[in-house]
């Protein structure tokens, strides 16, 4: 604040007024420092900032979250409605959505930078084991928020990529199918599919996240940073500069290129809403977000008893080799050019990822039918993107629909019905108001005959609730039974 | 840390390490301030959306040609079709108008519903006037009030002409009471 030249070291000058006051209230100051004065052994370095730019993305990604529950509706059939309403009437509704959308790819960019970082400088070791648990752990739940957020806009590419991503788990044995229902909500996808993922992306899996970054952050902040390669994972021993405000602006530089990457790349090519899902077409290819692909590529690799093999063994042997790692490799050299088996693992991994991924767009590429389909699948897209919005037509509409497309006699009792003025009561098309019953429906109770003879005799609870015997002449009187029994 | 405040050379030349601190903390304060306001213009644009556009209405619906009302004699009964956007959803619903003259000649559309407790005024030919039939409240061929319970004449709509078009944009108004007042 004021120049203080004598003691740079000494405490900061005493605050006054509302900081001082506020400052006595809360300890922010002392939280400020604690979080500002964080040492860094070895001084500050652009290769520590992806930490903070994941937490970036995630404050992102809930805000823009929550905004777009404002107009979101998590049912089969709503889901694409309100999602198109977004897209194309709610202004700043395409920018939002592919803020959105897109940051759950860049988290994932970014996620698999901070953990190529931890591995390769060995930032995993020396009493790092559970925080590098919750790393891994934070991934697996990144991966989720993914897979669950994509079905929602419940597009073709949203519900077949969906129906492929459920069917895998099927393959686990005796257990699979239960955990596929499970998911879905039945046997099929429908609407409480979209309930299910919607709440796990909603609630569930970000309850479950804030609760593991808490923890995260926690432990990193308890043992603290590990510094470069060259430094002793347990006592560190190189000068330590503190976080502010160094490291601050390098990771703030990230963040800035996070904002304008994602800024640019959401207003000039936002993200795309496709036709509304139509699980009976059975020409569309699905194909899963690129992060997804060499898995989707892998599987497909593993057919009837081997599948075994490849969806559960391997992986599981693979994860739990990742979630090992610091209980397993306890020497405490972390230089990658001194850790050869640890390098070349993790080249291997990478590799085989992106292999399994280029080999996955080859294939579509190369092979004429898939690629044509492709094509004509993107172009239905970008045909549907250009549309205007068109509102749903509501449950209601249906019923008044409906009538206009009855039988002659039916709509000539719909003229009856409004001149007799039954609908002041029993509410247009019969739906029904505060007043009496709706009609919608008799037609399954009642049949035409003991309609008639209760418009002729109303029963005494009628006649209480204010219905008239009806008087018509025969024609009419016909009419108007047609019309009531074709309300449904 | 603070090697040029550690010189009482240059301490007077140079600003402290505090000072640069402060400094560069009241920058990054602005600058994050400044971002941050940039970053929520988009959501408050999407969260003030209803602010800036309509998003629930009634649209006017075509009642027919004008030249088809042009020797009217007596009221005529139209169903007309009225679309309400709520949102991203939308209801079509029918509902019956009269179309008739005021005292002027000029065409005036009537809503059927009785303006007394709301049933639906049928058109009497032989009285020359709407009757309803469920407290016997009476009305001119104009819509004004002639007698019976209602206390005020049949609500008018709102009408315009387009491409030779009548149109229509029907509302509800408020029952029982001698002032017509909308309720959507």
């Amino acid at each position: 604040m004021h120049s203080n030249k004598s003691a740079p070291d000494a405490a900061p000058p005493a605050r006054t007024g509302f900081r001082a006051w506020l400052n006595h209230r809360t300890g922010l100051d002392d939280l400020l420092r604690i979080t500002l004065d964080e040492p860094i052994p070895g001084g500050a370095r652009f290769a520590y900032i992806f930490g903070s730019g994941l937490l970036f993305i995630f404050i992102s990604q809930v805000i823009t979250g929550i905004f777009l529950a404002l107009y979101y509706v998590p049912s089969a059939d709503h889901a694409h409605t309100t999602v198109a309403y977004i897209t194309k009437a709610v202004t700043a509704g395409s920018f939002l959505r592919s803020l959105h959308a897109y940051g759950a790819s860049a988290m994932v960019v970014v996620l698999f930078l901070h953990l190529s970082q931890t591995y390769i400088y060995g930032s995993y070791k020396g009493r790092r084991e559970l925080l590098w648990l919750s790393g891994c752990m934070l991934f697996g739940l990144v991966l989720a928020m993914a897979f669950t957020g994509y079905l929602l806009p419940w597009d073709q590419r949203a519900y077949f990529a969906t129906a492929v991503g459920t069917n895998a788990v099927s393959e686990v044995p005796w257990i699979g199918e239960s955990i596929k229902r499970m998911m879905r909500g039945g046997t099929e996808m429908g609407t409480l599919t979209v309930s299910r993922f919607f709440v796990a992306h909603v609630f569930f899996v970000p309850a479950l996240i804030f609760a593991l970054l808490a923890s995260h952050i926690f432990l990193f902040r308890k043992v603290g940073a590990a510094g470069p390669v060259n430094e002793d994972p347990y006592h560190p021993k190189q000068k330590a500069e503190p976080f502010y405000p160094r490291q601050v602006l390098m990771d703030l530089s990230l963040t800035a290129l996070l904002i304008a990457g994602l800024g640019l790349l959401c207003f000039f090519v936002p993200m795309k809403l496709g036709p509304p899902a139509n699980p009976a077409d059975a020409q569309y290819i699905p194909r899963p977000e690129w992060y997804y692909l060499p898995i989707f590529q892998w599987l497909k690799y593993w057919h009837g008893s081997a599948a075994i093999v490849g969806v559960l063994v391997i992986p599981t042997i693979i994860v739990m080799a990742i979630l090992a790692l610091p209980f397993l490799d306890h020497s405490v050299e972390r230089r990658p050019w001194r850790r050869p088996i640890a390098m070349v693992a993790y080249a291997f991994v990478v590799l085989a990822l992106l292999g399994l991924g280029l080999r996955s767009q080859y294939l579509d590429r190369h092979d004429p039918s898939v690629a044509q389909q492709l094509a004509k699948q993107k172009n239905e897209e970008d045909e549907y993107a250009r549309k205007p919005f068109e509102p749903e037509l509501s449950a209601a509409s249906l019923a008044a629909a409906n009538v206009t497309l009855a039988d002659p006699l039916a709509a000539k009792g719909k003229t009856i019905f409004e001149a007799n003025s039954c609908n002041a009561c029993h509410g247009d098309g019969g739906v029904g108001t505060a007043a009496a019953p709706a009609l919608i429906g008799v037609s399954a109770k009642l049949s035409p005959d003991q309609v008639a003879e209760l418009f002729k005799h109303p029963t005494a609870k009628m006649t209480a609730g204010g219905m008239p015997p009806i008087d018509l002449p025969p024609d009419d009187f016909k009419a108007l039974i047609a019309y009531v029994e074709s309300l449904k | 840390m603070a090697e040029s405040a550690d010189r009482p050379g240059d301490a007077d030349a140079l600003p402290s390490l505090e000072d640069r601190r402060s400094f560069l903390g009241a920058l990054l304060g602005l600058g994050s301030v400044f971002v941050g306001g940039l970053l929520s213009v988009p959501l408050i644009r999407f969260a003030l959306f209803p602010l800036l556009r309509r998003t629930t209405e009634v649209k006017s619906s075509p009642v027919g040609e004008l030249n088809e009302f042009s020797s009217l004699a007596e009221p005529v009964l139209k169903t007309i079709q009225i679309e309400q956007v709520d949102g991203w959803r939308k209801t079509i619903s029918e509902k019956a108008v009269y179309v008739t003259k005021d005292s002027q000649g000029r065409l005036r559309v009537l809503s059927s519903i009785c303006p007394h407790l709301g049933c639906t005024v049928p058109w009497n030919k032989e009285k020359n006037e709407f009757i309803c039939p469920c407290h016997g409240a009476t009305f001119a061929p104009d819509g004004s009030r002639v007698s019976g319970p209602s206390r005020r004449g049949m609500d008018t709509l709102e009408t315009s002409v387009q491409d030779g078009q009548l149109q229509v944009r029907f509302q509800y108004f408020r029952q029982l009471v001698s002032d017509k007042e909308v309720i959507g």
